[in-house]
């Protein structure tokens, strides 16, 4: 998880965004439907995008989880964090951390997506605040950063 | 003058602790021996509640308290005019979803196992599911208050004569129109947490747009002392009015840490979320005006018809708001609104951004455009030639202090190419254009008091750092970060060096609540006032320091310096340091009430705002005439805004208008099953929403007027740029096909109707074809204001 190991013993129903929230106290990671319908609970396992409110931990053993707490890089934020704060992608924040970590599945999968590309890959996470403009200005902004980095 | 701060894209203040987790919403928060409270609802629209046994319930190991209607007895509600609501039903249940119980356990799956163990004995009641119904049905009533059977309120109001307005006219268009009623859908399910202490105080922290609201109604309910409350609003993850009323949740979970003395925490399931509600009324309108050949508007009548749900909320508001912002876009010189609002057993409806305002825009909108194809008229020229002047007074009192239309029109016209377009482009392609209007605030508070709306207390630390204390909600708006934009340009610091605490009605001074568009203007101009005092304050210790006039310094770049020779100067920190010894402890306070309104009938409380923010649209869509299924291309969309405080954020707020007007206008609908009264969609899935697959480019232009009451000249932005959108693309898809769906959403089987009306002749439109017969009450009739008074009459 993030990077560490926690060995936990916790009831075999609980989802992995409930163990996320109630037993590790990582509150970053959000729900709107606890159904699979909003993308809010978005995590990354083995780096893809995983719905949190339809995955059981017990299934996941040995697999490495990211969620929004471990995106940042020694204290710094991740390009992506940094470009949402800039472009207006936030507004309530409320759908943030899973559409920063599907963007980051996608970036990592396809540093230069398309537009029509990012919107995809953001398909099913829902937010109703910024009409999703500035949200993809967001990731193509990122993206290009991160390829300045690597080059 | 040349801003520093203002203007500038900057990004909020909060928005990377959004970015990283590290933001606190309601449901993240987790106290030591926190109980789980979860609400039993009721099955049935309309019933009696004969029985109710919690002794099983009880039973249950790991639950601590179950309560029901006889624990909370007193009745609240948002309106002092519409106190109907329980926190939990004690005797009568009035629709799917109504709180009827309520149990604290030690965990949810605890509770939810305690609520099947409630046994509650209903007696059923006939369901009144439609308006028509209610209306008819007078022997079954939902409440025993209201203007009539089932009618919670009845206006009728007339403004000059509008018969001699009719008779003077050279054509006479009337039309009928309906929107469907629509729901928030905020990403974050309501929640809440309360803590009582035993020294008898209570803590509240809710994901609220009204932490006032809701303050006073736990007091009134609970019979606590209004001083031993405390509410805080989490930061609030989407709101959109949604989150505007005081909700039973809050009033529950506040009993239950009262009783078992242990924090409790209820959080919504998204199935409740749908049916707590309080989204946009469905609305049936009829309009009716008469025009000279040229277009000028000789006279109005208006008519609405809210199916306004179960219980009161805003309700007696949003009917008044279907009628009175007509009058502020175009000249109208007689106007007569009538307007009902209709109890059924469906889940209440409230305020929606644009609150009761969107449906008569879309109705006038298209009405407009209608009227134009029939006299032959550019549907631009038309409205354009009869803009509201600035200032001026509208003929049901309303003043109009900026009006930046005329600008808006031109930029969205010239952009899109939209006379080259219109009535044009090849079948299955089209344009079409509205404009809008919206209030920045409203002029008088929910109930009645003479105290300012927006107050702000600022304080300055011995290191140069700045504290804004203020009651407004940041729901992802960014009121949060306009505080901060703000009192960093008065007093020449960044925002970075300023710390914002909003929302907690312990530290803060009030502010009404995020409703209405209200808080940039009314704590931006609280927060100015603040500012300038301290900075007053400032100068005058840095100009003894310095030996330079007062008048000649300068706050900028966190310097105070002589502006004549800008090296003579103080770092802001040592200035504080110098204006604290000097004065004292330096702290400040702002506080703002919006200019009284001239108007004075019964009814002119809805609609004065300090200022109105204007808007216009063009829309190109794409229909399928196979499908039916509408694509939207292209949205231009121009806003008069007052001042651009943070473009960015003035954007952001466009594009989640236009996102949500666009939802409005194909898709969004909350819809019942017959008889039984449930949500035929409760959940995200089935309530269809745009993603971002089905958002179009949209091309923003923002209009700046230097509004008279604004902080800086700034006007509203959150809600007045989706009101064009709707009757934007009604107008667009009839220029691509030539079908008027005058009822929204416009769904790909209203489109392929249409069509086939047509093909068979038929004129094409699809929509209500009447509205019910009411006897409505002898208007109250309003003097106009003089300028109104000798209008022209036909011309000579
Ligand atoms: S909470 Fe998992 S998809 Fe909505
Ligand atoms: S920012 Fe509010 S839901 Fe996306």
């Amino acid at each position: 998880m993030n990077g560490e190991q926690h060995p936990l013993a916790v009831p075999v129903y609980k989802t992995l965004l409930e163990v996320l929230r109630e037993d590790l106290h990582l509150t970053g990671t959000k729900h709107g439907c606890e159904l699979g319908e909003c993308g809010a609970c978005t995590v990354l396992v083995d780096g893809e995008p995983v719905l949190s409110c339809l995955a059981l931990p017990i299934e996941l053993e040995g697999r490495e989880i990211l969620t929004i707490e471990g995106l940042m890089e020694g204290g710094r934020p991740h390009p992506l964090q940094s470009a949402f704060a800039e472009m207006g992608a936030v507004q309530c924040g409320y759908c943030t951390p899973g559409i920063v970590l599907s963007a980051k599945a996608l970036l990592d999968r396809n540093p230069m997506p398309t537009r029509q590309e990012i919107a995809e890959a953001l398909s099913g996470n829902l937010c109703r605040c910024t009409g999703y403009i500035q949200i993809l200005d967001a990731v193509e902004r990122a993206g290009a950063r991160m390829r300045e980095r690597r080059s | 003058m040349a801003f520093e701060i203002i203007g500038k894209p900057l990004p909020k203040i909060d928005a990377l602790p959004k970015c990283t987790g590290e933001t606190r919403y309601a449901d993240d928060l987790q106290l030591p021996r926190m109980l789980y409270a979860k609400i039993l609802r009721s099955p049935h629209a309309h019933a009696r509640i004969r029985r109710i046994d919690v002794s099983r319930a009880r039973a249950l190991p790991g639950v601590y308290a179950v309560i029901t209607g006889r624990d909370l007895p007193t009745r609240f509600g948002i309106l002092p005019v519409s106190q109907d609501e329980e926190a939990l039903c004690a005797e009568k249940v009035r629709f799917v979803g109504d709180p009827v119980a309520a149990v604290a356990a030690t965990d949810e799956w605890i509770a939810e196992e305690a609520l099947r163990l409630i046994d509650v004995e209903y007696e059923l009641l006939p369901a009144l599911l439609t308006l028509e119904e209610a209306l008819r049905e007078s022997s079954v009533r939902i409440h025993d208050y209201g203007d009539g059977p089932n009618i919670h309120k009845m206006i009728s109001l007339e403004f000059g004569d509008v018969e001699e307005g009719f008779a003077q006219a050279d054509y006479v268009r009337e039309d009928i129109f309906f929107y469907a009623g629509s729901t928030h859908l905020p990403l974050e399910q309501h929640a809440a947490v309360a803590q009582y202490g035993p020294d008898g105080k209570l803590t509240l922290w809710s994901s609220t747009q009204t932490p006032h609201y809701v303050h006073r109604a736990l007091a009134k309910v609970l019979g606590l002392p209004p001083s031993h409350i405390r509410v805080i609003a989490t930061p609030v993850g989407g709101g959109f009015g949604g989150k505007s009323d005081p909700f039973s949740h809050e009033i529950v979970v506040a009993k239950l840490a009262m009783l078992t003395g242990r924090p409790v925490k209820i959080t919504l399931t998204r199935e409740e979320v749908f049916y707590v509600h309080r989204g946009r009324h469905p609305v049936l309108m009829w309009i009716k005006t008469g025009v000279r050949r040229d277009g000028t508007i000789m006279a109005m009548h208006v008519r609405s018809f809210l199916d306004g749900g179960a219980y009161g909320s805003y309700g007696v508001v949003t009917a008044y708001y279907t009628g009175a912002l007509q009058t502020v876009t175009y000249k109208i010189p007689r106007y007569k609104f009538e307007g009902v609002r209709v109890f059924t057993n469906k889940p209440p409806c409230g305020p929606k951004r644009g609150h009761g305002t969107p449906q008569p825009r879309f109705a006038l909108e298209v009405h407009l455009d209608k009227i134009a194809e029939d006299l032959e008229l550019d549907p631009i020229e038309m409205r354009r030639r009869q803009i509201v002047e600035a200032p001026s007074l509208t003929v049901n009192w309303l003043r109009i202090s900026s009006c930046g239309l005329r600008a808006c029109i031109d930029r969205v016209v010239e952009a899109s190419g939209f006379r080259e377009k219109f009535r044009r482009l090849p079948f299955g392609h089209g344009v079409g254009f509205a404009c809008s209007t919206y209030l920045s605030g409203a002029g008088l508070p929910i109930y009645w008091n003479d105290m300012p709306h927006s107050g702000v207390q600022i304080k300055i630390d011995r290191g140069g750092g700045v504290t804004v204390f203020c009651g407004s909600t940041d729901i992802g708006q960014g009121s949060d970060s306009i505080l901060a934009y703000i009192v960093a340009e008065v007093l020449g610091i960044l925002p970075e060096d300023i710390r914002v605490v909003t929302a907690d009605t312990d530290l803060t001074p009030v502010d009404l609540g995020s409703y209405s568009s209200r808080v940039t203007v009314m704590t931006g101009n609280a927060a100015v006032e603040a500012a300038e005092k301290l900075r007053r304050l400032l100068f005058r210790a840095a100009a003894e320091r310095l030996d330079v006039p007062e008048e000649q310094l300068m706050a900028r770049a966190r310097r105070i310096f002589d502006q004549a020779d800008p090296e003579r100067g103080l770092d802001f920190a040592e200035a504080a340091q110098l204006a604290e010894a000097r004065f004292g402890t330096l702290g400040a306070v702002g506080s703002y009430k919006p200019p009284k309104s001239p108007g004075r009938y019964k009814g002119a409380g809805v609609g004065p705002s300090p200022s109105y923010s204007y808007s216009a649209c063009v829309i190109q869509v794409r229909v399928d005439p196979e499908t039916g299924f509408v694509q939207v291309e292209k949205v231009w969309i121009a806003h008069d805004v007052g001042r651009v405080i943070n473009p960015r954020l003035v954007e952001g707020q466009i594009h989640g208008s236009v996102y949500m007007g666009l939802g409005e206008a194909l898709m969004e609908e909350q819809t019942f099953r017959s008889r039984l009264g449930l949500h035929k969609a409760p959940s995200m899935l089935d309530y269809k929403s745009p993603t971002p697959l089905e958002m179009p480019e949209v091309e923003c232009f923002l209009i700046e007027t230097d509004d008279p009451n604004g902080p800086f000249g700034a006007k509203e932005a959150g809600q007045g740029p989706l009101l064009p959108v709707p009757p934007a693309v009604a107008n667009a898809v009839y220029d691509a096909i030539g079908v008027r769906v005058d009822e929204l959403p416009i769904t790909p089987e209203k489109i392929l109707k249409g069509l086939e009306d047509k093909a068979r002749g038929g004129s094409g439109r699809v929509g209500p074809k009447s509205i019910p017969s009411l006897a409505w009450p002898e208007p109250i009739r309003v003097e106009p204001p003089p300028e109104w008074r000798d209008v022209p009459t036909r011309s000579s």
